[in-house]
């Protein structure tokens, strides 16, 4: 696609369109320091945000691996491995996807890179804490991972006491002091972006026309401050507990387990929306580039998305409707479960719209948006019949569950992550990667996913219950058809990685805009230079002026610049 | 009710499992519906407007308030109806009818220990009448656990320090699983037990046969006392036959033959052990004429009329060693039986010891 068919719209362009052919002479943020210091001690967001990419990626694959042996296992009623095994896989499946993969990934990789050049600004607003954000998660990470490898724990990532707190032999207290760091680079990242997002807006840049993603992240943000410090709270309680035998969750030293299970969710819950709200702010940017639209109801997006971080805060009871917690809470929880499902509804109802009388293309990345839209619905809804207070009695802690969750994790924040990486690629590392490799694994990580979690809807109906080493035979069969799945699964995750690298290498050279999208961050060369912008760009419009050509943008801007 | 007729692929043994089944039967339906109607939307769009031309043009939307207070408040009515439904059921579920026969569950790592009002105790298993209200009051012994029953649409957790309460109307005799759903460690999947239920007179029979007081249960008594045990015993490698199940059972003779395990045939074979040897066994059973009163008998039979696979305990269980002597006992020492004794093991039903904690979830 050439630069010529596309209708920008930005001041900024006509202003200093950037020179095509002579981006490459000029240094970008790739090619002008070399060595391991200028990485290792780089205060720059878009090499940080690489740092992450590649850090993120190991946890990734450590999950993936646990997450094969949890199939594994499953394949024979009476399991393949010993119980002990088992339990301490699924753990750390559990805790290295949330706290390592799911949670830094998109704010850590995009959100740094990203956040900057979107809102036309020179680096976040403290790049030094930046940097230190990502140590702090290398360490917590790789305590983690020390005390995984080292005889590793078998609570679950969910950590419930008292078994976590005297009954587990593992270890839980190494598992909890890597959480608590690692809740710290969450809360230092998302102050970064906080006020990056306040303060350094390039002029022009209203709160009104800033990109979807930005919103998302922004209220990604929000969460991270206002929640990582009750999970800290929640796991140095809990270590106290284990470590000196105060009293706290364990009933048999006056403590209230359920006052756990509050403080837990209370995070945990509106993490989820941690996890996929950047993902549904990738899928703003990918289908309005690839349908050439304005999102259908900008303000009603954002709302949604301000809506959903708000309303995550308060139904962190859904997971304690048969634990005790009470009839009214109960009834408060449910309702306010179906509450914030509206705003995802209204999200998808938006998407769908945007691509209404659109001129769509089907390139990777916008592969993987609607089939993020797809899966994600089948998530949500699943999830309604777990806010219910009646169907929840039936499926509540089986493998319902499980299939419904990673619906919301892998069909979403996973499917919305790759959408991004495959968008922003470009962009990030000035080369295209094989288009037909990267809709062959968008394909068949969509079927091998499905073909991983759909019967274990199934499953969960039938009663068999999560985190179950072995079962009662009459399991095996979706059991087994889950396991064949999560292959097909790991086959369609593994293939990026080979033709995303051998793209750094071969790829063809990346225009600046190869998908002649509008973001701020396509006004920059591929790569961008290491200071993003030689000039502050003005903004005149909205994010997603795909229907104007630039004329008419600009006749729109100086009639008053409504969006 | 309303999907009665629907076929079930799992079975569905009591009153408010119609009930949960009907509002995730209609949830389906619903979210099913919703599901096709925006994918078939998004898929037409899809196909409808691709791009047949580099410089094609698209119409500038940028959305309909009208459009989105209609999408925001359909979803929120639709919901609204499904929680007051579940309301109804949830409520159901926590308040049991004041009628409702009490059965006592504790859960402890990881097994299920039920008491019931009479006083009969079992272990990973759970038998109640049918047609008759049941409530269980619920707690741990140390951590949490869930006590699940699939075929019943119910569970609720165990939580350590709380008594929590449910209760079923079982509808449907038969045999289902019960499960522990809330994980609690090592043998989580091993913590799974049966749920038996029977026509109110067959619950009435085991009932009498478990009662505290029971003849049963004297009759357990007598059979330690006797030292019946010391050779009918779980251990594998014991010397007698183990007696679970052998009520109205085939017993093949020495010498050819067989005799129906009745009454008078359990009668016999403790007074006059050596009229009628069971094929395969060695005749050393003592004759207990004139040493047990018919009185006695009569508990010793109903005894073992009673006894269940894994009933019979295990040896060691009944000689408690004084306390600092080691904790493994070995057999009790007659030199000459022992070795007699090890050849017609696999002639006898195989049962083997039963252990109370099962190990590692295999
Ligand atoms: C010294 C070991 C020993 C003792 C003590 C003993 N039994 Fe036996 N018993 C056996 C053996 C061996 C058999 C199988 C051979 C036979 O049928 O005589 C048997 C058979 C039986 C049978 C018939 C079961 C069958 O499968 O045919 C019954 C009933 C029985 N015993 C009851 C008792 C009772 C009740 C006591 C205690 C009052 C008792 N036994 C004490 C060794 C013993
Ligand atoms: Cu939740
Ligand atoms: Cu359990």
């Amino acid at each position: 696609m050439s630069l010529a068919s596309v209708y920008l719209n930005r001041d900024y362009i006509t202003q200093s369109a950037p020179a095509e052919p002579n981006a490459k002479a000029s240094p970008n943020y790739l090619n002008h320091a070399y060595g391991w210091q200028s990485w290792l001690l780089t205060i720059d967001h878009k090499r940080i945000g690489l740092l992450y990419m590649l850090s993120v990626t190991g946890f990734f694959l450590i999950g993936m691996a646990a997450a094969g042996m949890v199939r594994y296992d499953l394949l024979k009623p009476s399991g393949m491995l010993e119980a002990d095994i088992y339990n301490r896989m699924f753990s750390a499946h559990g805790i290295v996807m949330t706290f390592f993969f799911l949670i830094p990934a998109i704010p850590g990789i995009f959100g740094n890179f990203f956040i900057p050049l979107m809102v036309g600004a020179r680096d976040l607003a403290f790049p030094k804490l930046n940097l230190a954000s990502w140590y702090i998660y290398m360490i917590g990470g790789a305590f983690g991972i020390w005390a995984i490898l080292n005889g590793g724990i078998d609570t679950g990532w969910t950590l419930y006491p008292p078994y976590s707190s005297k009954s587990a032999a593992t270890n839980v207290a190494p598992v909890a002091v890597s959480i608590f760091i690692t809740g710290f680079s969450s809360i230092l990242t998302g102050l970064n972006i906080v006020v990056t997002v306040h303060r350094m807006r390039a002029p022009g840049m209203t709160w009104m026309r800033l990109p979807l993603f930005v919103w998302a992240i922004y209220a990604t943000s929000l969460i991270q401050l206002l929640s990582t410090p009750v999970l800290a709270v929640t796991v140095v309680f809990l270590g106290v507990e284990r470590l000196t035998g105060v009293g706290i969750f364990d009933p048999a030293l006056q403590g209230d387990p359920v006052l756990f299970q509050h403080m837990f969710w209370f995070y945990s819950h509106p993490a989820v929306y941690i996890m996929i709200l950047p993902a549904m702010g990738v899928i703003n940017e990918v289908l309005t580039c690839f349908s050439r639209k304005n999102i259908f109801g900008y303000s009603a997006v954002v709302f949604s998305t301000l809506g959903i971080a708000f309303a995550g805060f308060i139904v962190w009871g859904h997971h304690m409707f048969l634990a005790g917690e009470g009839y009214y809470p109960a009834l408060i929880f449910s309702f306010l479960s179906f509450f914030v499902a509206v705003p995802s509804a209204v999200k998808v109802f938006n998407w769908t719209a945007t691509l209404y009388k659109g001129s769509i293309t089907f390139s990777a990345p916008m592969i993987y948006a609607v089939g993020f839209i797809i899966l994600f619905m089948i998530g949500g809804l699943t999830g309604l019949f777990l806010s219910n207070l009646g169907s929840d009695i039936h499926l509540h802690d089986t493998y319902f569950v499980v299939a419904h969750f990673h619906y919301v994790m892998v069909g979403g924040m996973v499917l919305g992550y790759f959408a991004g990486l495959h968008y922003w690629w470009p962009k990030i590392t000035g080369r295209m990667y094989n288009e037909w490799w990267a809709k062959f694994s968008a394909i068949t990580i969509m079927v091998g996913f499905s073909f991983t979690f759909l019967p274990q809807f199934y499953l969960g109906y039938l009663g068999m219950p999560r985190r179950y080493a072995s079962y009662a035979p009459e399991f095996q069969d979706l059991n087994v058809l889950s396991s064949a799945g999560s292959t097909v699964l790991a086959v369609g995750y593994i293939m990026p990685l080979f033709y995303l690298i051998h793209s750094l290498f071969f790829g063809k050279i990346a225009t600046s805009n190869p998908w002649g999208a509008t973001g701020l961050e396509w006004q920059t060369p591929s790569p961008p230079s290491p200071h993003n912008f030689d000039k502050t760009p003005i903004v005149t419009c909205g994010p997603y002026e795909y229907s104007l050509t630039p004329e008419e943008a600009k006749a729109m801007a100086q009639a008053g610049g409504k969006h | 009710m309303i999907f009665a007729q629907i076929p079930l692929p799992t079975p569905r043994a009591s009153s408010q499992g119609a009930e949960i089944d009907d509002i995730i039967l209609a949830t389906t339906l619903v979210t099913g519906l919703a599901f096709v109607l925006v994918t078939a939307v998004l898929i037409t769009f899809c196909f409808l407007y691709r791009r047949r031309s580099e410089d094609e043009r698209t119409p500038r939307i940028l959305g309909s308030t009208v459009i989105e207070i209609i999408w925001t408040t359909i979803p929120f009515l639709i919901f609204i109806a499904f929680f007051v439904w579940g309301i109804k059921i949830f409520q159901v579920h926590l308040t049991p009818p004041d009628d409702a026969m009490e059965i006592n569950v504790v859960g402890k790592q990881w097994m299920w220990k039920v008491q019931h009002p009479e006083g009969e105790r079992e272990i990973n298993s759970l038998h109640i009448p049918v047609n008759r209200a049941i409530k269980i009051n619920l707690t741990s012994e140390d951590v949490i656990h869930d006590f699940g029953i699939p075929a019943f649409r119910n569970k609720i957790d165990a939580v350590p320090g709380r008594t929590m309460s449910t209760w079923y109307y079982p509808t449907e005799v038969g045999v289902y699983h019960i499960f522990c759903d809330q994980y609690c460690g090592q043998g989580h999947s091993a913590m799974v037990g049966k749920v038996y239920v029977m026509e109110q007179k067959d619950y009435e029979e085991w009932s009498k046969a478990h009662a505290e007081g029971s003849l049963a249960l004297e009759g357990r008594k007598l059979f330690l006392k006797l030292q019946c045990i010391s050779c009918h015993s779980n251990n594998s490698g014991a010397r007698a036959p183990v007696l679970e199940e052998i009520y109205k059972k085939r017993v093949p003779l020495q010498g050819g033959g067989e005799v129906i395990a009745d009454d008078s045939y359990i009668r016999e074979s403790i007074l006059y052990p050596l009229k009628k040897v069971h094929e395969g066994w060695q005749p050393i059973m003592p004759s207990f004429l004139g040493q047990v009163s018919e009185d006695d008998l009569v508990k010793v039979i109903a005894y073992i009329k009673s006894l269940r696979r894994g009933d019979i305990p295990v040896r060691t269980e009944q000689f408690y060693p004084p306390i600092g002597a080691p904790t493994q006992r070995t057999e009790v020492q007659s030199p000459k039986t022992n070795t007699e004794n090890s050849a017609p093991k696999e002639s006898v039903p195989k049962n083997t010891p039963k252990e109370s904690a099962p190990k590692g979830g295999k």
